[in-house]
Formats: C-alpha cells, structure tokens, sequence
C-alpha cells in the first residue's frame, strides 16, 4: 500500500509527461489527478490504521553498495511519515483537481498550445520526490526527493517560460536553495563520516556518542552534534525560506497559484521542519544548534511579519506570510516541542493551501490582477471564494475561545508554539511570536478588507464580470476549509495537549524520559566499564532527550502567556479595521508619515539589494572577467595566435627549406650530425 | 657453417632464392606477362613466411657466430614486414596494370628488399646490421624509379639513393668508430664495452653517426628531407610500400641496435632519441598543413609518427619498445588502408593526388568515405580507435620513463596535426561542388581499405591481441 502510494504520483506524472499524445489533454489530466486522489485516500488510511509503537521499514530494493556505505530505498513507516503523507497527498491532490479549473485557459500561452499535461507532470512528479523525502528511511533517499522537490520547483516556478521575471524567479530559487543544499550535503558527508552509515537507525543509535565526539573543521575543534546539526539545518534554512536563505520564497510567487499553495505553502517548504523533526535523536544533544534553530526561526517570524504589513501584491502578503509562520515552526522544533512543530505543519498546511487557492479564486475572478489596491467590496460578487479565505484567515490569525477547546486549527497550533517558547524561557522568541502574531492578524485582515469591503477599486471592467469560476475550484477549497477548521481541535491532544497521548500517537515508550535520566546515571556511576553503550535506535518517531521537559512545562504556563496571542490577534484586527475599514486615509497618512520605516518594510529590509550588491553582482563580475579576459583573451587568443599565426608561419618555413635541391638536403643533414654530436659531447656524461 | 645456422635463416634463405629463381622464370619466362603470377606467389609466400615465423614458437637462437639472432622481437617485427608487404604488392597489382607499371622486377625486387630487412631486424652484428641495411636499400633505390621515363620518378630515385649513400656513409663511419673503440663488430661485444653509464668519447660519436644512419632510413628530422619528394616522385604503390615495411624494419633495427649494443648507456641515447622525436612531431604536424598533394601530405604525416614511435624508444624501457612497437604495427596497417584508396584515385583514367579533388567525395562513394573517415580520424589519434590507444601508450611509457615533457608535447603536436586530417575528411563531407574524383579499386584493394578501417574500429576490443605480442617481443629485445 505504501509502495502505491508513493508511485502513483510518479506514474501519473511519466504518463502525462510523455505520453499525453497518446492519451490527449483531457485525460492526461485525469489519470494524474485520479492517481493523486488514490494516493490520497490509502494515505489517510495508513494514517488512521497505523500502529506507531511498531514501525515499519518496507524495503522497496537495495540501492548502492560501496564501500562501507550500503544503503536501501526504503519507505519509512511512522507517525511522522504518516503525518507528512496526509499532508502531502491531500493537498496535492486538492490542488491537482483545483488546476484542471484555473490552468485551464492561459494568457501565457498561446491557442493550441498544449501546456496542460505538462503542467500536471510537473505536479505529480513533485509529488513523487515530496513523498520519496517523507518516506525515506536514509540521508541519501532524503536528498534526492530533497532535490527532487528542487527541481520541480524550478519547473514550476518558470512554467511561464516566456516570462523573463519567471524565468529569473525560478533560477533564484534554485541557486539560493544550492547554498542550502550545500550545507545539507556536508552534514550529510559528516555523518557518515563520523558514523559510517547514512541510515536513520544507525544515525539515530549514535546521537549519544556524537554528543561528545568532536569535528575538526575550519580549523577549528567542534562538538560533532553540534556542528552536524547545524551543517543539517543550513540545508533546513534554504528549503524553508528562513532568513537570510529567504530571499527565492516571494519571488517565487511568479508560479501558477496552484504551485504556490502546493509548493511554497503546504509542502516543500516544510521540508526543512519536517528534516529538524526527523533528526530529532540528533538535535536532542546539539542544544547551540537548537539555540540557532530557534534564534532564527522567531526572528524570520518577526521580519516577515514586518515585510507582510506593507505588501501590496496578494499572493506575496501570503507568501510572507508562510515564512513567518514556517518561522513559528522552527521555533517549536528548536525549543524541543518536535510535536508542536508538525502540528502547526498539519493545520498550516490546510488553512495556507486554501488561503492560495482563494487568492487564485480572486485573481482569476478579477482577470489575473493581483494587486490588491485595485480590488475592494468583492464579497458580494464572488461569495464562496469570500467564506473560504474568511474561514482561511480566521485559522492563521489563531481566532478561537482563550483557555477552552473551541476555535479554529491555527488557534490551537501556534498558540501551542507560543506557549512552548515561553516554556523553554526564552525571551526574545516568545515576544517575537507575540509581537509576530499581531502583524500576522494585521496583514491577514488587511487583505480580507482591501479585498472584500469598501469600495470597488481599479479597473470598474473587472470588477464588473468578477464572479466566480468553477466548481472543480469551489470544491477544494471546501474540503481545505473544513480541515482549516477542524484539523486544530481533533488532534490537539494527539500533537500538544496530553503527554501521554503525544507519547502514545508518536509512539514513544512511556516514560522513556525517566528511564533515559536512569540510565544516565547508572553510566555515571560505573564509569569503571569505560564504553558508551549504543544500545540500538531509540523508539518512535520523534526523539524527546532526557533533560527535554518542554511539552510538560508548555502546559504549566501562566494564564496570560495562554491569553496573550488572543490578545495580540485583537488587537491586530482592531488596527486594521480602524485602518482600511474605519479610516480608509490613515495608512497613506502614515506611510507619509514614517517614509523611511515605509520604504524599509515595502522593500523588505533591502535584502536582495544587500545580496546583489554583496553577491551576485561581483560574482558576475567575476564571471564576466573570467569570459571575456581569462576564456576570450587569454585562452581564445593563444589557441587562435597560435593556430593563424604562428603555425602558418611555420608551415612557410617548412616548405620554403623542403628546396628541391640536393645539397641543401645533404647539407640539413650534416648539420642535423654536427649539432646532436655537439650536443652530446656537451650535455652527455661523456668521459 | 653448419645446417644449424642455416635452418635459423631459413626464411630468408627460401624467400632470397625464390627471388632470383623467379628472376630467371621471368626473364626466360614471359616477362611482364608473368607479373601477375609472381606478384600473387611473391605475395603468397611472403604470407606463408609470415605465418610460419609467426607460429615458430618461443624461444631465441643465434647463428654465424652470433652474427644474426632471432628471437621474439625479430620475428614480431619480421611478421609485420612480410604481411604489409604482401599486402602492398597485391593492392598495387591492378593500379601498376592501369597505368602500364606491370613488371615482373618489381614483386621481386620488393621480396629482396625485404629478405634485406628480415636481416635487418636479426642484426646482432654491425656487418649483418649493414648487409641488410644495404641490400634492402638497393632494392628501394631501384623501384622509387620504377617508371624509367617519368623525371619525376627518376629524380625521386636519384635523390633518395644520393641521400641514401651519404646516410650510408655515416651510418659506416659510424661502425667503425664503434669498432675501433670496442674491438669487435658484435653487439654482444660492444655492450661489454660501453658497459654500464660510461661510454668513451670514441664510442659516443661512433653511437650518434649511427643513429644517424638509422635516423635516415626511419626519416625523422632533420634527415627526413627526403621523405616527401621521393614519396611524391615514386609511383604511388611505391610510396604505399616505403610508408609501410621499410619503416617498420628501421625502426626495428634501431631498436635492436640501441638495446642490444648500447643498452647499458640508455641515458645517452635516450636525449637524442627524444629531441629526434620532438622536432619529428612538430615538423611532421606543422609542414603537412600547407600541402595540396596527399602523397607529399602522407609523407609529413609518416614524419610525425615516426616521432611518435621514437618517443617509445626514448623512453628506454621495455614498456617504451612495447609501445614503439604497438605504434608501429597500427601505423603500417593504417597506412596500407590509406594508400589502397589513394591508389585509387584517379579522374579520366590519370592519377590524382590533389586533396581538393576529394570533395563531395561522400556523395559518390559513401562506403569509402566513411573507410577513408575512419581513417582519417585514426591517424589523427582520435578516440575511441585504436591509434588513440598507440599514442596513449607511448604517453605513458615517455612519462612513466620522466619523459613527462615530450609526451605534452607530442599532445600538443597531435593536435596540430589534427587539423590536416581533418580538413580531409572536411573536403569529402562538406567540400564545395567541383570536379570530384572517381576510385577505381581492385577487390584486393577495397579488402584492405575495409578491412584496416575495421581494424581501426574494431581494434579497441584488445587490438586482436598485438599488445600482449609486442610485450613478449620488447622483454626479448630488453634485458
């Protein structure tokens, strides 16, 4: 069953790849968006039916043999497999059923193109490397969906290939995820180094032991855990767009929109999450590295948050949006709450996917402009699409009743989040969280009011024949709606709320904590034995280390640590209600007012002119250096000096000494005589 | 004077006789209207010869007083003479028919050049040495001027055997520097001699002049200027022989003579050997460039390989030989596939050697085009054929012997010559429209342009097991 669902997306995606001139247009469509949807429904079984204490490892074939690394491909079967394979198939298959309605006519294209099966080849081979990531039970199989997923994005991301600005957004993302990927290939080759073997139980086993190894690297003397858990979440960095690797995710909004949701909202870029969480036996004993994870994680919370206040272009508030809010999860994970992390991955992915798809609902429905300036009082044209994002914001800003188990998903998870940074008593992450769950209410209201109230912007054309498209897209964001509202209150027991409960569906041993701390001092106690005991991998999907009381300390919280996101989800609303519904002119007022602050925020902190002045231009001027001076005059000048110049000369040479005459001959050949005898009397030992 | 030292010489003694008794059948036979029949038994015999050296088993003997050897580098390169010469003189049969050429001297006359060169190749003595040396020269004087009534071709006749006689000369003056200084004419003698990394002055000189003998016969500069007007004046089945056999027994000789006499003091001759075969491979590459006339241009060419098989001998090591000798027999079997196809070309019944009149030449004859490619690119070294493999090995043995400066620029003068090849392959494939050129060919000869551009091809595989024979031949020449 697992195998099916991991080669179904693969299948649709060769069958629509090259043979939809067989099958034509319509039905490669079909047969991809069918094999998803099958997918779909065995991984919701899996899910439900799946025993966590007992993990499963389904041996698809052996892959390389060298050396001492041996690896397997290998579908790994557990709770967070399962989890990231509902996500995945869900939404993916949501999202192939809602292109058949918006890739369906094309400016980009022109009549009698067909685009479409290769859209959806795309999709579904997408698919394919999100799920062989999810399923993979080594590094190597991980790194190869992990590019997989690269490549895909890269396809997708200029499948508007007559776009310049695509075109450039796509190689974006691909060259600063390479430096992601650079540093997630080093952890890789480190730990194989450190531990000869590059599966996860072996990996696993040897957490204890990399605890106290030390790396020499750079010069200089590092603890093994730490460094390889950092080198891991460099990769982390750049597949989930977190600061300083962020700079490709907005860009990347030049997609199709259902690419966006699926893509850059939902899946891949939750990558990162999903690998800090997998390693979690790793991070568990590299407590600077989870510092780092969290450091970052609240402050790419906190500076998207900014960036998304003043963004004007819809999918891009989104999309700023999403980096916050991977932020959120990284600060989960760094702070030792691995369940809280995938919990908020779980609803994010809902409420993010169906919060892209009705923007693309709008943005078809308005003639593909995605300005929001130029929309206003589209809730009465286009109903359904207006419920959907409603139900979409409600679940990002965390709407629900404080200290109860009524509201919508996002109110559980990230308040979840909230409350473990305060438990890991760390200050800067938790008011970054508060301060980012305000601006995140703030942006997320922000565009339902310029989008759906006031007064009708921009071209009155549009607004005239804006209605809504078709049903193939109503209906996902439907089934995405319901999960935005309900995905949070089923399983907050399951990921956050009862420790036994999170132990049980995680399927760690009860009480390993204590057993762990147990063992622990019975190694301190007979030191005499002198050796670390690998004593095999630890049980369950997520690791949760000894001294790790995060989860327990996360519910003892004060109440107002409980109230204050509610608080901050308030008081966002409020300001953006008094901004753009109260006092329509206040906000050019105050960008007037505080222009340099504007100007920072609207060009998101000047990072990508910081990296094109820091990087890109003078490695193009490297580049252009090595073109025209290295390759064009040094090396093309020799050869061509060489091949019309000197040669010809020669050639002459040759022929005018090939005389005809005799003696010239006989004479070239005594003097070939006399010089090798004079070299030899000379240069040879001759006694 | 015993049976024993006759039955070592065997070969040679059958194949001299068989040459003057076919001498007198023709001359009290029918004369040229014999050729044909002493053409294909010349041929034949030589190919029994060969076959017979070939399978004679392992092992070496000497004989006359340890005047002659043969061992398994004698009869590797003995093989290879014989069968590139019984293929050259039947691939030229119909070409000499065609242009009036058909004499009955001259299957004979080559079989006697090349009894000189069995000899040559078993030298263990500088008057054996100078005996095969000379017979087989003879023989080449008088067939460069086979076409009596041609200037040309007595010119080439005449020049080569002017040249030949003051290389000769050398060679001579050479030997008996050598055995003045040693005492004795036997290789075997004057290794004791030149002992081991001292040489006397006397026997330095005497060692460069007669390289400088031997330098001639394998025409490597500066004494190849003969090589392109005798390859030019000389009837082209001619040329298709000096290409092939005489090369091969030169460069065997020279090796036998290095080795076998010279050996301990492999450090004095090795830097002669390798500026001989860098200024070889330069000149060769460089001054085929500007020739129209593909004789003259397969002339060069022969320079520059003969560079690349010097670099082999250089290196003085049995890798070195092994790898001299490997070049060697690629070399000869690419060359007798060229020369079938260019004694082929003629337009209205004359020869041609004009490169341009090869154009569009793919459009006519697509089979041969592609052979002639083949070819082509073979000579030029380009892989995967097998020349690429002769010229990486002999690479290695130069660098692995710290020749490492030779063998880059043997790269670097490969790729200049690269450029003349090509431009032929470039006139049959892409050339303008114009006058082409017909190719009237034997089935003798299309046997062997096919079969050695399939060799080129196939060769790859393990070169049909040459490299595992020129290895036991070079441990038999170096010890």
């Amino acid at each position: 069953m697992e195998t099916i669902i991991l080669f179904a997306p693969l299948v649709g995606a060769i069958i629509a790849g090259f043979g939809w001139r067989l099958i034509g247009d319509k039905a490669s469509q079909w047969v991809t968006t069918g094999l998803l949807f099958l997918s779909a429904a065995l991984s919701w079984i899996v899910f439900l039916t799946l025993d966590a204490s007992a993990p499963e490892q389904i041996q698809i074939m052996r892959w390389i043999e060298s050396g001492t690394l041996s690896t397997d491909w290998a579908i790994r079967m557990d709770r967070l497999t399962a989890i990231m394979l509902i996500v995945v198939t869900t939404v993916s298959s949501l999202v192939h059923l809602y292109s058949m309605g918006y890739m369906a006519h094309d400016e980009n294209f022109h009549e009698g193109e067909s685009y479409r099966p290769r859209f959806f080849a795309y999709l579904s081979f997408f698919t394919f490397a999100m799920l062989m990531l999810v399923t993979s039970d080594n590094l190597l199989q991980m790194f190869f969906g992990w590019e997989g997923v690269g490549v895909a994005s890269y396809l997708l991301i200029g499948f508007y290939y007559r776009k310049p600005s695509a075109n450039a957004a796509a190689m974006k993302a691909f060259i600063v995820n390479r430096v992601g990927d650079f540093g997630f290939a080093l952890g890789i080759f480190g730990l194989f180094w450190m531990v000869d073997s590059i599966r996860f139980d072996d990996i696993f086993a040897a957490g204890p032991m990399l605890a106290e190894a030390r790396i020499n690297f750079l010069w200089t003397d590092w603890n093994a855990a730490n460094l390889l858990a950092f080198l891991l979440f460099i990769g982390a960095m750049g597949k989930s767009a977190q600061l300083f690797l962020h700079t490709w995710l907005p860009d990347a909004m030049e997609g199709p929109t259902p690419v966006s949701a699926l893509i850059h909202a939902a899946t891949m870029v939750t990558a990162g999450v999903f690998l800090v969480v997998r390693m979690s036996p790793l991070f568990e004993y590299a407590a600077e590295a989870k510092m780092f994870v969290v450091y970052i994680g609240a402050a790419t919370a906190f500076v998207a948050a900014t960036i998304g206040l003043v963004q004007n272009d819809i999918k891009r508030v989104i999309a700023y949006s999403t980096m916050s809010q991977l932020g959120y999860m990284f600060v989960a994970a760094g702070v030792g709450a691995y369940s809280v992390a995938m919990f908020h991955l779980l609803t994010h992915a809902f409420f993010k996917a169906l919060l892209f798809l009705g923007a693309g609902s709008v943005i078809t429905a308005m003639h593909h402009e995605q300005d929001m300036r130029n929309y206003g009082n589209l809730r009465r044209k286009i109903p359904l699409t207006f419920w959907a994002m409603m139900i979409g914001t409600l679940a990002l800003t965390g709407v629900g009743i404080p200290l109860t188990y009524i509201g919508f998903s996002g109110f559980f998870s990230k308040d979840a989040i909230i409350e473990s940074a305060y438990a890991a008593e760390n200050g800067f992450a938790f008011w970054s969280l508060v301060v980012a769950a305000l601006f995140t209410s703030f942006y997320s209201w922000r565009l339902m009011f310029m989008t759906f109230y006031g007064e009708a912007r921009g071209d009155a054309h549009a607004h005239e024949h804006a209605h809504e498209r078709r049903p193939v897209m109503l209906i996902p964001l439907g089934v995405l709606a319901i999960g935005a509202i309900f995905s949070g209150v089923v399983w907050y027991n399951q990921f956050f709320g009862k420790i036994d409960k999170v132990e049980e569906f995680f399927g760690i041993p009860a009480h390993v904590a204590a057993e762990a701390a147990e063992a622990g001092e019975e190694r301190a106690a007979a030191p005499a034995e002198g050796e670390v005991a690998l004593a095999g991998p630890p049980r369950g999907a997520i690791f949760i280390g000894p001294e790790n009381d995060v989860l327990e300390a996360a519910h003892e919280v004060p109440k107002w640590v409980k109230v204050s996101p509610f608080v901050a989800m308030l008081a966002g609303l409020f300001i953006a209600w008094m901004m753009y519904i109260r006092r329509p002119d206040l906000p050019g007022r105050l960008a007037a007012a505080q222009r340099p602050l504007y100007l920072f925020l609207l060009n998101k902190w000047y990072f990508d002119e910081i990296y094109d002045a820091v990087f890109v231009r003078p490695a193009r001027r490297l580049g252009r250096f090595l073109w025209k001076k290295g390759d064009g005059k040094v090396i093309d000048g020799t050869i061509n000096g060489i091949a019309m110049g000197i040669v010809p000369f020669l050639t002459r040479l040759a022929g005018r000494a090939q005389s005809g005459y005799l003696f010239h001959y006989a004479f070239a050949m005594v003097l070939g005589v006399a010089v090798l005898i004079t070299w030899m009397t000379i240069g040879g030992g001759a006694g | 004077m015993t049976s024993a030292d006759f039955t070592l010489v065997l070969p040679e003694v059958i194949l001299a006789v068989f040459a003057m008794g076919a001498l007198l059948f023709g001359v009290y036979g029918g004369k040229d209207k014999t050729a044909p029949i002493l053409t294909w038994t010349t041929a034949g015999l030589m190919v029994a010869l060969g076959a017979w050296i070939g399978l004679s088993g392992e092992g070496s003997g000497s004989a006359f007083g340890g005047m002659i050897v043969n061992d398994g580098f004698a009869r590797f390169a003995k093989v290879t003479v014989l069968l590139s010469a019984a293929a050259v003189i039947l691939m030229s049969e119909s070409y000499m028919e065609r242009h009036g050429l058909l004499r009955f001297e001259y299957p004979l006359i080559i079989a006697l050049a090349t009894v000189g060169m069995m000899v040559m190749v078993s030298a263990a003595d500088l008057m054996t040495l100078y005996m095969g040396l000379e017979l087989q020269s003879l023989s080449l004087y008088v067939v460069a001027s086979l076409r009596r009534d041609s200037v040309k071709s007595t010119e080439a006749g005449l020049k080569y055997f002017v040249l030949g006689a003051l290389s000769s000369g050398l060679l001579l003056y050479g030997a008996s520097l050598v055995y003045g200084f040693a005492g004795t004419t036997l290789f075997a003698g004057i290794i004791e001699v030149a002992g081991e990394g001292e040489i006397s002055l006397g026997l330095l000189f005497g060692l460069v002049f007669l390289i400088t003998g031997l330098a001639f016969k394998v025409s490597a500069v500066p004494f190849h200027m003969w090589t392109p007007d005798v390859y030019e004046g000389s009837p082209t089945p001619v040329t298709a022989f000096f290409a092939a056999a005489p090369k091969m027994a030169a460069m065997g000789l020279l090796a036998r003579v290095l080795f076998d006499a010279f050996g301990g003091v492999s450090a004095e001759w090795s830097q002669v050997l390798a500026l001989l075969s860098l200024v070889s491979m330069f000149l060769g590459a460089i001054a085929a460039i500007g020739q129209r006339n593909i004789k003259r241009l397969m002339a060069y060419s022969s320079i520059a390989h003969m560079g690349f098989a010097l670099m082999g001998l250089a290196a003085g090591t049995v890798a070195g030989v092994q790898a001299m000798l490997i070049y060697m027999v690629i070399y000869v079997t690419m060359n007798v596939g060229t020369f079938a196809f260019i004694l082929s070309m003629e337009r209205d019944g004359q020869p041609v050697t004009d490169i341009d009149s090869l154009r569009q030449f793919s459009k006519t004859e697509p089979l041969k085009a592609l052979a002639v490619l083949v070819l082509m690119f073979s000579l030029a070294g380009v892989p995967p054929l097998v020349s690429f493999f002769g010229k990486f090995y002999v690479l290695t043995a130069a660098v692995d012997a710290g020749l490492a400066w030779l063998a880059i620029a043997g790269v670097i003068a490969s790729v200049i010559g690269a450029f003349y090849y090509l431009r032929i392959v470039y006139f049959m494939y892409f050339g303008d429209e114009g006058e082409g050129v017909q190719s009237a060919m034997s089935p003798v000869a299309w046997v062997c342009l096919m079969a050695s551009a399939g060799i080129m091809v196939l060769g790859v595989i393990n070169l049909f097991g040459v490299g595992g024979a020129a290895m036991a031949a070079a441990s038999a020449l170096v010890n």
